[in-house]
């Protein structure tokens, strides 16, 4: 019995320790005073002036927007970085794409940030395009480090996938484009959404890139509330940070419920 | 086994194109400008950097200088942010090892059914915003903070603690912020693990302490490597962090370029500290590319789709 203690104790502890900083955010958010760390009450009026704070709910428009479209664009690519890594055989390049796709990985964000930004900068000199920096540039920026996690996601589903069945239709005289269509797509679904929402929320969650690349204008929601946050703690901020964790949360248990009876119905 | 899908040519010469122009337009190119850049001097115009080649009626000029990275070297300041930022990624990795190996052994050693709840459990914290994680600890810290008032309400302290703005914060926040990206690698080795072995020892008399020392840390070893280098090498270049917890003296690489960038706007000199991060960093990452061999950083991304075990199968 105190073996088994042994090994859930820390278990327990080291659970606590991730969700306790998270709890308190969200008990705080509904606290009436302003001071947030005083206690004064419940009270719901954080939340209604969230709503009612434009700059912030702009930012929340653009920040799903550009998330949206970003994760469409890195699904795809991705699917054909993927396919390129795992069905094209050897072709030249392919160690150097593999490289593109696992550097952007580990790359700290202020790199790649600061790396995109000048990019922009000489491609305006050059180009005259971007002549402005603003949704368009970040946009492209997220398509590029997203494209690398879709990559990894849908190439983990192709490499295990049985490759008889898409030989066996081949053999059957099916044309590679209905191949993919009909067979290996259906098969890599799950990966594709998987891909999908992951480029979706790091595209939600990125703040250094999104700094560097971003011009007047156009602000994501994480660039508002790090300006918000740099001046110290705001109850805004906790009922915020609160309707997101409870939106991931939902969006996760139904992920896990979701994969459990897919499993169970194999 | 390769060639699988016999695609027409047309097709896979389109399907191999397509990411490679993007990726090397917008993530190779970018870092030849910024090597470029390193070597420019700032100037007070747009953009705020001299270009290197130039066309003049004598033909083409090339003007590069030194000067930033012999800066970079004699300056004391950037020395020291280096070392600090190595020191500092270096203790939160190595606590960061000391909180997650027993969490990923419990959660391995735990019966299946609970395991990929457990797994979820230990996850779900990453799929919420960065920057929300971080400024809960601000609220947690700080001279009128919870954790101050507690300890006050409790009696333990007389006068409120100074944590927030100061580097113990900078360590919590890493720790906090990284530890799943740890506990998966760690889970990933130690739930493939064959648990006999430690039986068989065990059967012959060895202790459990020794068990876990002569056999369970040496076979987890590649979750070991893993676990650091994707703590380690985000944290050697981490900007967030050291900004809203640690203190203004604080010296760390990734507010350095931030700095230079935003505030000095002096974009040479960011590009030249973006460089010997890069190198700095390069050793690691390649370790991390061996490591993951062709599946390339499986562990990092497929470790974080809720439901998955972790890693490749």
């Amino acid at each position: 019995m105190s073996r088994r203690w042994l090994t859930r104790l820390p278990l327990i502890a080291g659970l606590v320790f991730l969700y306790l900083p998270m709890l308190v955010l969200v008990i705080y958010s509904f606290n009436d005073s302003r001071l947030v760390t005083v206690w004064a009450g419940f009270s719901t009026r954080w939340y209604a002036e969230l709503l009612r704070d434009r700059q912030l709910m702009d930012a929340v428009v653009l920040s799903l927007s550009v998330g949206t479209l970003a994760a469409t664009a890195a699904t795809l690519l991705g699917t054909l970085a993927a396919m390129a890594l795992t069905r094209c055989g050897r072709f030249r390049g392919r160690g150097l794409l593999g490289a593109m796709i696992a550097a952007p990985l580990v790359m700290p964000e202020i790199i790649t940030g600061l790396s995109l930004l000048l990019l922009f900068v000489a491609m305006g000199q050059w180009l005259g395009w971007p002549a402005q920096r603003g949704s368009v540039t970040i946009w492209i920026a997220h398509v590029s480090f997203c494209t690398a996690y879709a990559t990894v996601v849908v190439a983990a589903r192709l490499s295990v996938l049985d490759t008889r069945i898409e030989e066996a239709a081949m053999d059957l005289g099916a044309t590679p484009r209905r191949v993919f269509f009909s067979i290996t797509l259906p098969m890599i679904a799950p990966a594709l959404v998987a891909a999908w929402l992951l480029a979706f929320t790091l595209s939600l969650d990125d703040l250094v890139i999104a700094s560097f690349v971003s011009g007047p204008g156009a602000s994501t929601l994480p660039i508002v509330v790090f300006s918000s946050v740099r001046l110290g703690v705001s109850p805004k901020i906790n009922a915020l940070a609160s309707l997101m964790i409870l939106l991931v949360t939902i969006g996760a248990l139904t992920a896990w419920w979701w994969a459990g009876r897919s499993r169970r119905r194999q | 086994m390769t060639d699988l899908v016999r695609l027409s040519r047309k097709a896979r010469l389109w399907i191999i194109a397509a990411p490679f122009f993007w990726l090397g337009i917008f993530f190779l190119l970018p870092f030849g400008i910024v090597l470029k850049i390193s070597f420019s001097e700032a100037l007070l115009a747009v953009p705020p950097y001299t270009e290197i080649l130039s066309q003049a009626a004598d033909g083409w000029h090339l003007q590069a200088t030194l000067a930033n990275y012999r800066f970079l070297f004699t300056d004391n300041l950037y020395v020291l942010a280096f070392l600090n930022s190595l020191k500092i990624a270096a203790i939160s990795t190595f606590i960061c090892l000391c909180i997650a190996y027993p969490v990923a052994l419990g959660a391995a050693r735990a019966s299946p059914r609970t395991r990929n709840l457990l797994l979820l459990l230990i996850v779900l914290p990453s799929w919420t915003s960065f920057l929300i994680r971080v400024y809960a600890w601000v609220g947690i810290l700080g001279t009128n903070g919870h954790l101050n008032q507690l300890l006050l309400s409790l009696g333990l302290i007389n006068s409120p603690l100074v944590i927030l703005r100061t580097d113990l914060a900078i360590y919590i926040g890493i720790v906090y912020t990284y530890l799943p990206f740890m506990v998966l690698p760690l889970y990933a080795s130690l739930s493939r693990l064959d648990w006999r072995l430690v039986e068989a020892a065990a059967d012959l008399g060895a202790r459990p302490w020794r068990c876990l020392v002569n056999i369970v840390l040496p076979l987890s070893r590649p979750g070991i490597v893993a676990g650091c280098l994707l703590v380690f090498i985000p944290a050697t270049g981490e900007f967030v962090i050291p900004e809203l917890l640690g203190g203004p003296d604080t010296l760390m690489l990734g507010k350095l370029i931030w700095q230079e960038f935003f505030s000095n706007r002096d974009w040479p000199l960011a590009a030249a500290v973006s460089m010997l991060l890069l190198i700095l960093l390069l050793a690691p990452i390649a370790v991390y590319a061996r490591a993951q061999g062709p599946g390339t950083g499986a562990v990092a991304a497929t470790a974080l789709r809720p439901g998955d075990r972790g890693g490749a199968p």
